[in-house]
């Protein structure tokens, strides 16, 4: 298997694009990718500051570290979860974050999720109904308010994730099991902005999970391996297995089954009755959107969670 | 014989089959993992020789 590009050994192999490169080519190759999605996509400009949300793994950290090279204002931002479990989670991939940005001379923003609401997100799962019992989707609750407060009050343009294209596909065809309309609307490389709620975009959306890993082994980036001890039986992770299966198969079913989505979406496929689309209203507390009057979800998560303390 | 280590589990394999062979034989998908040997990050079509421990790495990771 030789490099496509110089002939040379080539370490990653991508069925997909029928391309196969060495080292070099491929850490040259990836970038140009990214810059091309997000010239594609119209994520963001180089004037425009960029508030990336790293949270120590592999897609967050390369991600950061391809728009720096790619000559973008990207400032870090991780969120401390207070996730222990015995393996000092939360504590290791904010290490590894802090390490990451201060080997580069990288601004990083850190907000601890306890001092914020008084308590770790194990400790607010155990307050509310969400998620029986399983903290993630409080967690995920908590990270989507928090990442909008911090990129709306500190002033960044647009909030950044590493989603990649494995991410993508695993909730499309989640959503799609189920006719998720609302979701499936909502699902894109870029989420405008609206009033309180900041740009989000995915600049990884196109580029498979096995080539961010291959990118952040030969960049050298140091990462946190071990999955969230929450993560266990995720769906997500399952759905992934499964569409790897399919990919196994035939190269290139995961990236066309993102892409016909896009494309059945932008043609209007999901253009659903206008019940479904949400009328916002601003959280009474924290000023963020939400799509009841009276408070948002955080809020009154973070309410309850005072009142079971007292 | 060949050592293929996938997070707490642990593989064998004969000498002189390449990587995606090995991959096919202990059944895990060359599309969820990237496989190192001595820390260098190997392509699917090495072989593998006698006494090599290969570390594969999962690339899945969600929740």
């Amino acid at each position: 298997m030789k490099c496509r590009m110089c002939g040379q050994k080539a370490v990653v192999n991508m069925r997909q694009h029928k391309l196969a490169l060495c080292k070099e080519h491929y850490l040259e190759w990836i970038p140009t990718q990214v810059e091309r999605f997000i010239a594609k996509y119209s994520m963001f400009t180089r004037e425009e500051k960029i508030l990336v949300a790293v949270s120590g793994g592999k897609d967050s950290l390369s991600l950061w570290d391809i728009l720096t090279r790619l000559g973008y204002q990207a400032d870090g931002l991780y969120l401390c979860l207070g996730i222990d479990e015995g393996l000092q989670y939360s504590n290791e991939s904010q290490r590894l974050t802090e390490k990451f940005a201060a080997e580069r001379g990288l601004k990083l923003h850190v907000v601890n999720i306890q001092q914020e609401t008084g308590a770790t997100i194990p400790e607010l799962a155990r307050t509310s109904l969400r998620g029986r019992g399983k903290p993630c989707s409080v967690c995920g609750l908590v990270k989507r308010h928090e990442l909008n407060r911090m990129a709306r009050d500190v002033g960044y343009d647009v909030l950044a994730t590493g989603h990649n294209l494995d991410d993508e596909a695993a909730v499309l065809f989640g959503n799609t099991l189920t006719w998720s309309v609302e979701y499936l609307l909502r699902q894109g490389p870029v989420l405008p902005g609206a009033p309180g709620l900041a740009r989000k975009v995915k600049p990884l959306c196109r580029i498979y999970e096995r080539e961010m890993l291959a990118y952040a082994l030969l960049r050298g980036i140091e990462y946190i391996y071990e999955e969230c001890p929450f993560a266990e039986g995720a769906t997500s992770i399952y759905h992934k297995e499964l569409l790897n299966r399919m990919e196994h198969d035939h190269p290139g079913a995961k990236l066309t089954f993102y892409l016909s989505f896009l494309e059945a979406r932008r043609s209007g496929l999901f253009s659903g009755p206008e019940a479904i689309r949400q009328e916002l209203h601003a959280c009474p507390k924290c000023g963020q959107p939400t799509s009841a009057p009276g408070l948002c979800s955080f809020c009154r998560l973070v309410e309850k969670r005072k009142v079971d303390a007292f | 014989m060949v050592k293929i280590i996938l997070r707490k589990k642990e593989y064998e394999v004969r000498p002189g089959m390449t990587l995606l062979a090995a991959l096919q034989k202990i059944d895990v998908l060359v599309e969820s993992v990237i496989a190192t040997r001595n820390g260098e990050v190997m392509g699917e079509d090495e072989i593998l020789q006698d006494g090599d421990e290969i570390k594969l790495i999962a690339a899945i990771s969600g929740g």
